[in-house]
């Protein structure tokens, strides 16, 4: 089966509908499927619920769902830097669910991996907690978070092959790995598409039987914080 | 005099040991890499994933697949190793890191820690501390004594929603060095030139012989 797409609208065709639950990668402007995000902006699908770390900001990543008010509900750790995402949350357009972030990352893996809860100590005592089943293990309070099942996971890799086996790279890794897992149809983009059997099997990170759906492409990558330091003079 | 920024900071790395891995937060906590100990070897995590973060890219080498978790561009080290998120928080919530240094905006008696919201102000998520003080074996503060109203930060009970209950073991502040233990709060150890009835006058929390 062929999973190499000539673009990304290609790539997301008979996928995409209103009201879907989108899980996507990136941490911060780190990994985050851009060419995709821009595809799914074009496609003007409406009501989405996207479970993402972040929510980019305004006009860059998942930043621009939220200017064309695409985004009915975030599943998010972390949203500081985004004034239009605050804008809609305070006027009530836009509904918030915040999640620890390694609960939001496990949440994805356990989805991913058929588990539709588990039990963790994160949150408890917490507002996070409120609502949730409580439970002692071992002397310990626990609460159970459930796993999340996307419609589609979008994400972004470094390099694949024509089967779908992904490289990452560096800290652009993320949250795409469980992400990818989380859903039915994944569709990922990378850097580069090398012939199967070019990549070290051993080398893999997200193996092709969670990529459906494949696209290269070339990537802004912006720089949130350029901190540098200066070579020491001789 | 109480102690600066970089005096804190250097202060909290005395707590590193040889061998640990240990998440720093943003701030004062990030000052920390800049002081430890020679001789001792500590890992940094990022929780974004990555285990090993090196100093920041000289001019015209960011890369930015290479981010720390403040978003700051990095470099890596011989011994770096880089995994995904589900994986990074596995080994904060199954207490593989040591330590985490992190900043507050109220820390209570009991050891409640609160750093990640405050109502009616711009909410911008807690990120992975919630995760950090759930998990690592050992939680330090580090912070301001008080605001910069002169407002008591170390309390008998958090006013702020909380990151954790029951979390923090020691606080390091401008003032000194405190413990929570059974009853209330300990002095270790007071700034040059601080005296117990400053960290007393400074303190809203209980402290304890």
């Amino acid at each position: 089966m062929k999973k190499v797409y000539g673009s990304a609208a290609e790539a997301l065709d008979g996928l995409l509908r209103d009201g879907i639950l989108i899980a996507a990668g990136g941490f911060a402007w780190s990994g985050i499927p851009e060419l995709l995000i821009d595809a799914i902006h074009k496609a003007g699908t409406k009501d989405l619920t996207i479970a993402s770390n972040n929510c980019g900001v305004d006009g860059f990543g998942l930043g621009i769902l939220l200017d064309s008010k695409q985004i009915r509900k975030m599943m998010s750790s972390y949203v500081g830097e985004n004034a239009e995402f605050m804008r809609q949350y305070l006027s009530g357009e836009l509904e918030l669910e915040f999640n620890p972030q390694g609960t939001l990352a496990e949440r994805m893996r356990a989805g991913g991996a058929g588990i539709p809860g588990f039990y963790t100590r994160t949150g408890v005592g917490t507002v996070i907690a409120e609502g949730k089943e409580h439970k002692d293990f071992d002397g310990e309070t626990y609460i159970l978070e459930r796993g999340i099942f996307a419609d589609l996971p979008i994400v972004k890799g470094w390099k694949a092959d024509e089967s779908g086996n992904v490289i990452f790279r560096k800290t652009a890794r993320n949250f795409n790995v469980p992400a990818a897992k989380c859903g039915r149809v994944c569709v990922c983009e990378v850097e580069e598409i090398v012939p199967t059997g070019s990549l070290d099997p051993d080398a893999i990170h997200l193996p092709g039987i969670y990529v459906h759906r494949l696209i290269q492409g070339t990537h802004e990558k912006r720089i949130e914080q350029r901190t540098t330091r200066k070579k020491e003079t001789v | 005099m109480p102690w600066d920024r970089n005096q804190m900071a250097a202060r909290a790395a005395q707590e590193l040991q040889d061998g640990w891995y240990v998440n720093l937060g943003i701030g004062i906590p990030t000052l920390v890499a800049n002081y430890i100990p020679e001789g001792v070897e500590v890992t940094l995590q990022s929780e974004n994933g990555m285990l090993g973060i090196g100093p920041f890219p000289f001019e015209g080498e960011e890369d930015p697949d290479l981010i720390n978790a403040g978003k700051q561009t990095i470099t890596e080290l011989p011994r770096t190793a880089y995994f995904d998120s589900s994986e990074s928080f596995a080994m904060i919530r199954g207490g593989k890191i040591a330590m985490a240094i992190l900043g507050a905006m109220e820390v209570a008696e009991n050891g409640d820690l609160a750093n990640w919201m405050i109502p009616g102000k711009l909410v911008k998520g807690m990120g992975g501390a919630m995760d950090l003080v759930a998990g690592v074996r050992r939680v330090v503060v580090v912070m301001d004594h008080t605001n910069k109203a002169g407002e008591f930060k170390v309390l008998k009970a958090c006013t702020l929603p909380l990151t954790g209950k029951g979390v923090v073991n020691r606080i390091i502040t401008n003032l000194g060095v405190l413990d929570v233990v059974e009853g209330g709060l300990k002095i270790v150890e007071l700034a040059d030139g601080v005296t117990e009835e400053d960290m007393r006058a400074s303190t809203e929390a209980t402290i304890v012989a």
